[in-house]
């Protein structure tokens, strides 16, 4: 079958079906009149022939449910324009020497997790020798001062080092969200380098799983990571970067 | 306990041995000092609390003004003894009227360190016997409404807003849950102080505070006299206010303290003398409570490599049983961690997991050991991620782990919604009701992949605390031993705050403990 790019639904078993769950709780005691509110409530978000196939009682006068529906919005892919950081990903040795022939000095990373956050995994998957899935992190690379400041370090503390160090990258990781804070953080940090006019002098980098390239650019990052990025990506991403700022600063063409 | 993995006692009793020779290395670091927290500890359980105009808690504004008189050698005991002779106020009254600056508690009248001792004993002895009646209500709660079947389950609530949290907790336990672990406001562990009262907006997680504490009590008693369970409340006693929070946990009858020997110092970049000389006083205070502490070994696992760091795991249970016992705690309060963190794409990673979890029940086998949840491989994938919480209870059951920390579907995304923790639970108690007898119908095939994997960590682990024993425990950390994280005993946060005792310096709760426990263990 011809698929319709322009009319995109979601898919459960047969083309179009726009089948779709959701879960969610309500403040409501359990019973007939809960299952009731999640139907209703389903359909107010659009679904149709929503059904509820499994609801339980969470005590205090909580209760959890199972919906399925047909969903009837779709989407015209044509029309879709998503931003990635394009880069093709060198190798290590690979990146290693573009830094040493193009640039010709390592390059300075500064990474921390910020904020309230104490999650350190992805960071450490990025910056740590050992690295992540069998890539080694970027403390490993000749060619990169890695500094990892670890995790809840305050916004302010993060750009003090960066410029003690003289950093050419920030590189920030949030992976634990509550309510969102991770968005106001991330503001919080461009704000201040603004405010310092040290914005232009890093390049700045996000990370998260719940982080796309869109949202960083967005919240005026250079670039943002998702999950499953590994080192080389970064690392690819960083010295072509500065490769290209330098250039165009020194308005020569490269070699 | 049936033994399944021929491990050769000849080797634990060589590791427990390095151990040993390690912490008494540590404690001798310790004895010849004190802390701000620990000094501003003795003021807290000698009834001290509430805050002054600017909300600085009282036991800091005390502590504060001693220090700058450069006169806390001599110990907050001393000067406070002198105070109330001097005066004939009560600790609180006299916190307070210093806060209001119409007391100078550095201009006091000499008296004798045995009058000074004698007025401070009704106050010591008060503070003591709240934190004996306290002990006496849980065992008789334990007794009367009794705990759910082990491992019990442990959930966490975080929404930041203590009233919020009460009724997480509450729901939690009515599906089941057995204990509730509020978790803090994440940058806390930082904070040289306390904060007070009753809070409802936290970062991550609910500030540590004595209010919030009794309020969690209060809601967990109510539940638990309804669904006819003792519920176990836990909060985290660490960071630089270590001791402080052991005191407020013991007075309001918290159940389980995280308190691990090294996590301060590696993971939140806390001074290591600062770290020892708190956790010392920390662990006296909850052994003589009655509480469960947990260590943090699964914190390794999250910035080393699961498989190779297996042994530092076993190490570091070791160092703190060995520290732990040193402190009062009895191996009934020391919740050992360890962690289900193997990458789930390794073939044969449940059976490592198992051989590590088998390992650790019988080289501690009265232990309540604390095993933690998958996180490090964690995605996002909520499907997936149920699964292996499934596979992780299913080890925790079959080895006979105590206490068991729920993985949430939603690791790696957000902290648990009201219907992740009850997804979470209903997991567990269906594969270990399911699997309840599993393990005793179990034995491990001699020369076989498990029973060798235990022996390899066992030995790796040997020689990791051998070396240790001859380098000490502070040179160790610094050569980054554990979790691949480098700390000098120069470094970190907290170091201002380490104090050298002067002659004349007294502890009296510290004395008191140790001397009721000398005579308890003599009645052994």
């Amino acid at each position: 079958m011809q698929i319709d790019e322009k009319r995109i639904r979601a898919y459960g078993d047969t083309f179009n079906d726009g089948i779709v769950q959701v879960s969610f709780s309500l403040p409501v005691e359990h019973g007939p009149k809960g299952d009731e509110a999640a139907r209703i409530l389903a359909g107010q978000m659009g679904l149709e022939d929503a059904e509820v196939a499994f609801s339980r009682d969470l005590g205090q006068s909580f209760s959890f449910y199972i919906v399925y529906g047909r969903c009837p919005a779709y989407v015209d892919l044509t029309q879709i324009q998503v931003s990635q950081v394009e880069v093709e990903a060198m190798d290590y040795y690979e990146i290693n020497r573009f830094i040493e022939e193009r640039i010709g000095r390592p390059l300075v990373v500064v990474g921390a997790c910020t904020g309230t956050d104490a999650h350190t995994v992805g960071l450490d998957a990025i910056m740590n020798m050992k690295g992540y899935a069998g890539e080694y992190g970027l403390e490993r690379y000749p060619q990169f001062h890695a500094y990892n400041l670890g995790s809840q370090v305050p916004n302010a503390d993060l750009i003090s080092r960066a410029v003690e160090v003289e950093a050419d990258v920030i590189l920030v990781s949030q992976v634990v969200t509550q309510k969102n804070v991770h968005l106001e953080n991330l503001t919080n940090l461009v704000e201040l380098l603004e405010a310092e006019g040290l914005r232009e002098k890093f390049l700045l980098i996000v990370g998260g799983p719940r982080i796309s390239h869109e949202m960083a650019l967005e919240l005026g990052f250079d670039a943002g990571f998702g999950p499953g990025t590994l080192p080389p990506e970064v690392a690819t991403y960083v010295a072509q970067e500065i490769y290209r700022r330098q250039r165009s600063d020194s308005g020569k063409p490269g070699q | 306990m049936e033994k399944k993995l021929n491990l050769e006692q000849e080797k634990i009793d060589r590791a427990r041995q390095a151990a040993g020779t390690i912490a008494r290395g540590v404690v001798e670091e310790i004895t010849p000092r004190t802390t701000v927290a620990v000094e501003r500890t003795i003021l807290r359980l000698l009834g001290v609390d509430g805050v002054d105009v600017a909300e600085i808690p009282l036991p800091n504004v005390v502590v504060e003004k001693i220090q700058e008189a450069q006169a806390l050698p001599c110990g907050v005991a001393h000067w406070m003894g002198r105070a109330i002779l001097a005066t004939g106020k009560s600790p609180q009254e006299i916190a307070r009227e210093v806060a209001d600056g119409n007391l100078n508690i550095m201009d006091q009248p000499l008296y004798s360190d045995e009058d000074i001792r004698r007025a401070l004993e009704p106050h010591v002895r008060e503070g003591l016997e709240w934190i004996r009646d306290q002990r006496r209500r849980r065992e008789k709660f334990l007794e009367t409404l009794g705990t759910g079947p082990k491992p019990l389950l442990y959930v966490i609530v975080a929404t930041g807003d203590i009233y919020e949290d009460v009724i997480q907790a509450k729901s939690a336990a009515e599906q089941g849950a057995d204990i509730v672990a509020v978790i803090r406001s994440t940058a806390q562990s930082l904070l040289d102080y306390v904060p007070y009262g009753a809070t409802r907006e936290g970062f991550g997680g609910t500030f540590a505070t004595q209010e919030n504490f009794r309020i969690m009590r209060q809601g967990l008693d109510e539940i638990g006299e309804e669904v006819g369970r003792y519920i176990y409340l836990v909060n985290y006693c660490s960071g630089l206010a270590m001791p402080e929070i052991a005191a407020m946990g013991a007075l309001e009858r918290l159940d389980m303290m995280l308190n691990d020997a090294m996590y301060g110092i590696l993971f939140r970049d806390i001074n290591m003398k600062r770290t020892f000389i708190d956790q010392h006083f920390s662990r006296m205070i909850n052994g003589y409570a009655g509480i469960i502490i947990n260590t943090g070994e699964d914190n390794y696992l999250t910035t080393a490599d699961p498989y190779e760091a297996a042994h530092t795991v076993l190490a570091s249970q070791f160092i703190n049983e060995q520290l732990g016992l040193r402190s009062g705690l009895k191996d009934e309060q020391l919740g050992l961690g360890h962690a289900f963190e193997l990458d789930p794409e390794k073939e044969d990673g449940f059976l490592l997991e198992v051989a590590q979890a088998q390992m650790a029940r019988e080289i501690f086998p009265r232990a309540p050991l604390k095993y933690m949840p998958p996180t490090r491989h964690m995605t996002g994938d909520i499907f997936k991620t149920h699964l292996v919480d499934g596979m992780f209870n299913l080890a925790g059951v079959v080895t006979g782990q105590e206490i068991q920390l729920l993985g949430m579907l939603t690791e790696a995304i957000h902290t648990p919604h009201i219907h992740d923790r009850s997804l979470a639970i209903d997991n567990a108690r269906y594969i270990m009701n399911n699997a309840r007898h599993l393990g005793d119908e179990i034995s491990f095939k001699p020369g076989g992949k498990v029973q060798k994997r235990a022996q390899q960590v066992l030995d790796e682990a040997v020689e990791m605390l051998e070396k240790i024993a001859d380098l000490g425990l502070p040179r160790a950390i610094s050569e980054g031993w554990f979790g691949g994280i480098s700390r000098s005993p120069q470094g970190g946060k907290g170091l201002s705050g380490v104090v050298e005792k002067e002659e004349n310096y007294f502890n009296p709760f510290m004395e008191e403990m140790a001397s009721e426990r000398e005579g308890s263990s003599r009645a052994d």
